[in-house]
């Protein structure tokens, strides 16, 4: 970490002395702008946020008091929670290794050939760059029980489809299929990296060892060779499914009866609709929780399972 | 992507051999479609062709000026579009401003408290912005903030993950070229002006069509910072209130508006596909 360059060391101590103060003064003058940001928008608010999650706040409220841990005890033996802690573990749980094997599959069949690959690049990825509450009204239309095209495609096949979006049964499953919609076209572009990073010479020194079909090929240097990248892959796809917001808010509101709360939608009701602070930061806490413990498990547990990293 | 770079025995493939490839990317690619297909078909259609739900993706009459007229008439959408347009740039700016000197001094300038700060931008990679979401809300609402260009704005201002690429990016770059700055007797002003800004470009670029995208999708925070039928709502936000008040079940009008506010960032995309898909994985890291 040592950036302390040649040129400089040559330089008369004096001067150096000189330089050295100037160097971090601007270093500071140039962070300053940002450290001030950081601690205003983020360090503050953060800090804010879990003490506020031992307060039984209120919007409006006169006063506040302490309450330790009573809004996590609530949380607890709040059906509604249970229910959305659940559904946000059901939605990880379906969208990850979906989106993960999905993103592969496509970029292995991208990478396959070279025709047409920055065409089809273009059009898996094309959801991330799309507003999603614009795209989730046009699954609302697709997965519509009478009037939509997925129905209209299964009546066609003489399939009664389901109330996609409107009935408990089935609308975690909707809501998974649009996550997983949403989330492979990035899953794909990363694996696609990851691929080109794969030297060739190891698929010719495979096939001089006699690993000759597609299938062997990709367990004995693809797949290995792409742990790293699987592993970050795997820890971003949880991360930003179990973020997971947007097409609740814009579909659902959580329901039918309840059946679609999320982490995020409840913190969002509890504190923006109901007022109830206290109670929302709880359940951020619990979210924030959730995400550095998957960074952590990235950095401590798989990392070391990995064996090219 | 040069033709040698392929797996032993998919180079040189003839037409007919990589056809079943082809055709099945093809097959996924349209349902991948389907969403967008769908979006402009019934944008276009009158409502009764809607209702009669024919798989015809062609309108037997087009309705262009009953569904996307509507949308023009009761909802302000180029207000809106206009919206997301000014707070992705103010947020880019601030985020700019704020991230590229702080990542230059921590990769490239010795001080003390370096480490420190470093360790800061770490432990700020791991907070989701919806952290630090209530705090801001009753110190906006405190403030009478709320409702604001810059309610919208100013939680998103400092991007540790921006400062956390930055600093990666200048790393990299030669001791020298600051060196022989400082031999020319050029300040640590004039060294951040005249050599790390203009050498930061393509690490600005990558960042901007990240930070673009993600505040023009977002929808969190404006549905928090926003209330009421504003003249202040984002694309996002906009699509949203327009179904809630005024289209409904039309989902002729309501498809219109959908398609509005989502050709910008799709058009876009389709000019600079490289550059996006770089931009976006490159700063992925941040989900």
């Amino acid at each position: 970490m040592s950036d302390v360059a040649l040129p400089a060391s040559l330089a008369t101590a004096p001067a150096k002395e000189r330089a050295g103060h100037g160097e971090a003064l601007a270093a500071w003058l140039l962070t300053l702008p940002a450290i001030v940001a950081f601690v205003l928008m983020l360090l503050i608010p953060t800090l804010a946020v879990v003490a506020i999650a031992f307060t039984d706040y209120e919007l409006g409220a006169p006063a506040l008091r302490y309450v330790g841990l009573a809004n996590f005890a609530e949380l607890m033996e709040d059906r509604g929670f249970v229910t959305s802690f659940r559904n946000t573990a059901f939605f990880v749980a379906v969208t990850t290794p979906v989106s993960i094997v999905g993103g592969l599959m496509l970029a292995l069949l991208i990478e396959g050939g070279t025709r047409g690959r920055a065409f089809f690049r273009a059009v898996f990825f094309l959801p991330v760059v799309s507003l999603m509450v614009a795209m989730a009204t046009a699954f609302q239309y697709m997965f519509h029980p009478t009037i939509g095209p997925v129905n209209a495609a299964l009546r066609a096949l003489g399939i009664v489809g389901p109330n996609w979006l409107g009935s408990s049964d089935s609308v975690m499953w909707t809501l998974a299929i649009i996550g997983v919609w949403e989330q492979v076209g990035f899953n794909m572009v990363l694996f696609l990296a990851g691929l080109t990073a794969i030297s060739r010479d190891l698929y010719a020194a495979a096939e001089v060892d006699g690993v000759r079909s597609a299938w062997s090929r990709f367990w004995t240097v693809t797949w290995p060779l792409l742990g790293p990248t699987s592993l970050f892959v795997l820890t971003i796809t949880m991360i930003r499914s179990l973020r997971v917001f947007d097409i609740v808010a814009t579909l659902t509101q959580g329901g039918p009866n309840k059946a679609s709360e999320v982490l995020l939608y409840t913190m969002y009701t509890e504190g923006f609709t109901f007022f109830r602070m206290g109670y929302s930061a709880a359940i951020t806490v619990v979210f924030l929780l959730a995400v550095v413990v998957l960074m952590l498990l990235q950095t401590r547990v798989l990392d070391r399972r990995v064996h090219y990293g | 992507m040069n033709p040698g770079s392929q797996m032993p025995g998919s180079h040189d493939r003839s037409l007919a051999a990589d056809l079943p490839r082809l055709a099945l990317l093809s097959v996924l690619g349209l349902l991948f479609l389907m969403p967008y297909i769908w979006m402009v078909s019934v944008s276009l259609k009158p409502l009764d062709e809607v209702w009669r739900a024919s798989m015809s993706l062609i309108p037997e009459t087009f309705a262009i000026e009953r569904n996307y007229g509507r949308v023009f008439r009761e909802v302000p959408i180029g207000r809106y579009l206009l919206n997301g347009a000014i707070v992705c740039f103010g947020i880019l700016v601030f985020q700019l401003a704020f991230a590229l000197p702080a990542g230059y001094a921590m990769a490239k300038l010795n001080f003390r408290g370096r480490e420190t700060l470093f360790a800061f931008v770490m432990l700020g990679l791991l907070i989701p912005a919806h952290v630090p979401a209530i705090p801001l809300y009753i110190a906006f609402a405190q403030t009478g903030i709320l409702n604001t260009y810059a309610a919208l704005i100013a939680p998103s201002t400092i991007s540790v993950f921006a400062i956390f690429m930055f600093r990666q990016f200048f790393r990299a770059m030669p001791d020298e070229l600051i060196h022989a700055a400082r031999m020319d007797g050029l300040g640590e002003w004039s060294i951040v002006w005249r050599i790390i800004v203009p050498n930061a470009w393509p690490a600005a670029t990558a960042f901007a069509i990240f930070s673009v995208v993600a505040h023009w999708n977002d929808l969190f925070w404006p549905l928090i910072a926003v209330s009421g039928k504003g003249e202040l709502a984002t694309p996002a936000l906009g699509v949203i209130y327009f179904r809630t008040e005024e289209a409904g079940d039309d989902f002729g009008a309501l498809m219109a508006a959908a398609t509005i506010t989502t050709i910008p960032l799709v058009a876009a995309f389709l000019l600079a596909q490289r550059r996006f898909i770089e931009g976006i994985t490159m700063t992925g890291l941040k989900g």
